[in-house]
């Protein structure tokens, strides 16, 4: 029973990852129709970026911040410069730039800072507390918590209570009737991206540090994971991306403590399947675009 | 509509890959390019030194795989980012089989063997799916490899993998140019069936369903089927590519099989134009070619981490190059069924 206590805290922390990380994806979804394939290397790039910087200054809140802004940039940049001009008459093509883009985001990384693991610390203590004898949550558990829920409940303002919000749904659902009434699409896509990108490399930086450490393929497996976690809530679905997070973060935590770690990526990969071929459009989704 | 516009937007002809079957075959006798390809391939054998002749013999064993991928992704319409696990596949099963039996052509038998049934489990659940569905799906077929390999390490023995005992060739016949013969056999086999094949019913079926599901359905064509059937056509492919593989490194190793193998046959099929034979042809190439000079670069510079960093930055910008300025391969798909409603 306490393992099982503890595998459960354990599987929402990492679900609150993979939630941020699929709703990254989810947001470039509405506003694209694509499903960013280099999401996740270029959420490496933003730890990197973190790894230098707080090298350098000592500080891991500057390299926090660096992260951020460096995910901002990357998102604009990625769609400014190469997604803009990507022929969507084929969904194939968009996935095929994207990983294009990854090979050059790994190759870059991997030029400037090598193929070894770089050790990442976590800015707070990774030992759990316990309660009544049971081993629960750690600070680290609590500051992912923290940093998720303000994001989620940042991107709910920004979408349902501001100008902007509205003007990106619209955008997204009506390009051509927002076009006429004024709304710069294409600003709002590219802001959209950005803002993915930027919610990407949250969950980077605050995956890094509980896994094997900075790689440039580190985040391959946490991509696969994140798309799993979308899919079972449905692409089209924000608040899908987070339930479906949570649901894969404890399906990893239980299969990696009563089975085996190695087994994770597995199980991730059945659960693709099976919600792929039981409930295709997720369990939240209000699209009926697909049929199948 | 849509092509006749491309054809202009891009200049160069878009590969016809619709022209009726009578058309095509009066073009190219089939048969007749693989004996010149098999000629020219001998000739090289005996020409080339050994490591040119290892070179060759690996162009050859990609050849299989990039034929058969190009097939599925530019025929038939389905992106599959599993092919390098499909590989592995067929890289294991010739391993085991090889330590076991030690009975060479019974091995590459059963690597394809296994691999098609393989792949007949993904292609049924990926006849169901689109777009970036498929592409996830089997990305994470692709991921899977080395979980694969460490939970079951009693038989695969995890990261290290396995050993592949081989009888010496046959005769005073030098090893290189053995594998060589052996890989190229397999690739102009594999090439001449997919002819074949693409020239025939199949192929045809093939296209109406990428072309449109719907027409291809009122005309009489089973799209489930066909789109099975292009998988399990392409899994044989990248299972004989695979026990190549094994044959010709004498082992296997999760680390020989991973994601950024299954991008750089994405890579080579669409930089060869997506569909074409020919094209799977200098896709292959360049994935030897490539990697030898980017890696001869860096060793000219004396960077130990530009050796495999900088041909995977050659990839991807040459992968994404091709598709901003000629996506004439990947455009002629459509998928009218999953993204009608365009941005």
């Amino acid at each position: 029973m306490n393992e099982f206590i503890y595998l459960t805290f354990d599987g929402l922390s990492r679900g609150a990852v993979y939630a941020a990380f699929a709703l990254a994806l989810v947001l470039i979804w509405r506003a694209a129709r694509i499903v960013n394939f280099a999401q996740g290397a270029m959420a490496v790039a933003a730890v990197y970026v973190a790894y230098s910087v707080t090298n350098a200054t000592g500080s891991y809140w500057l390299g926090f911040v660096a992260a951020i802004v460096t995910g901002l940039v990357l998102g604009v940049t990625v769609e400014r410069v190469v997604m803009r001009f990507v022929d969507h008459s084929s969904p194939l093509n968009g996935v095929v730039v994207a990983l294009g883009l990854v090979l050059v985001i790994q190759g870059v990384l991997g030029i400037f800072y090598g193929n070894e693991f770089l050790p990442v610390a976590a800015p707070f203590s990774r030992d759990a507390f316990e309660l009544g004898g049971v081993a629960v949550l750690s600070r680290y558990d609590l500051f992912v918590f923290v940093a998720v829920g303000a994001v989620v409940a940042a991107l709910t303002l920004l979408f349902t209570r501001t100008p902007v919000g509205l003007r990106m749904r619209a955008a997204a659902f009506a390009p051509d009737v927002s076009r006429l009434l004024g709304v710069s699409v294409g600003g709002m896509l590219t802001l959209g991206w950005a803002l993915a990108a930027a919610v990407g490399s949250l969950a980077g930086m605050l995956v890094v540090p509980t896994e094997l450490g900075l790689h440039p393929t580190a985040m391959d497996v946490v991509f696969i994971s994140a798309f799993t976690a979308a899919v079972v809530g449905g692409l089209d679905s924000p608040i899908g991306a987070v339930v479906g997070g949570l649901i894969v973060g404890l399906l990893l935590s239980y299969v990696s403590g009563y089975v085996e770690p190695t087994v994770a990526p597995m199980a991730v990969l059945l659960l693709l399947v099976v919600v792929l071929l039981g409930k295709p459009g997720g369990l939240f989704s209000s699209s009926k675009a697909r049929v199948a | 509509m849509t092509d006749i516009k491309q054809k202009q937007k891009s200049g160069a002809p878009v590969p016809d890959l619709a022209a009726p079957v009578s058309a095509r075959r009066r073009r190219i006798p089939a048969i007749l390019v693989i004996v010149a390809g098999a000629a020219l391939v001998l000739a090289l054998t005996y020409m080339l030194p050994p490591f040119r002749n290892y070179q060759l013999a690996t162009v050859g064993a990609y050849l299989c795989v990039t034929a058969g991928l190009t097939v599925l992704t530019g025929l038939n319409g389905q992106l599959s980012l599993g092919h390098g696990a499909l590989m592995a596949t067929g890289a294991y099963t010739l391993a085991l089989a090889q330590n076991k039996w030690l009975n060479l052509p019974f091995s590459f038998l059963l690597a394809i063997v296994v691999t098609t049934a393989v792949g007949a489990v993904i292609g049924l659940a990926a006849a169901r799916l689109r777009g970036p569905y498929l592409a996830g799906l089997t990305l994470a077929v692709a991921i899977v490899v080395p979980s694969v390999t460490s939970t079951f390490d009693e038989t695969f023995n995890s990261d290290q993998g396995l050993s592949v005992v081989l009888d010496p060739p046959p005769g005073t016949i030098p090893m290189e140019r053995w594998q060589a013969w052996l890989c190229w056999a397999g690739a102009l086999v594999t090439v001449l069936a997919l002819v074949l094949l693409v020239r025939g019913r199949f192929g045809r079926d093939m296209r109406a369903v990428r072309d449109d599901e719907t027409a291809a359905k009122l005309a009489g064509i089973n799209v489930a089927r066909t789109q099975v059937l292009a998988f399990v056509v392409s899994a044989a492919c990248a299972g004989l590519a695979g026990a190549l593989f094994a044959f010709l490194a004498q082992s296997v190793s999760p680390g020989a099989f991973p994601l950024t193998l299954s991008l750089f046959l994405v890579m080579a099929i669409v930089i060869g134009g997506l569909g074409s034979l020919f094209g799977a042809l200098w896709g292959a190439l360049l994935l030897v070619i490539l990697p030898t000079l980017s890696q001869s670069l860096a060793e000219e510079a004396g960077s130990h981490r530009l050796e495999g960093n900088l041909a995977l930055v050659v990839f991807g910008v040459v992968l994404v190059v091709v598709m901003l300025a000629a996506p004439g391969g990947l455009a002629s798909i459509r998928f009218t069924r999953l993204f009608r409603r365009n941005r």
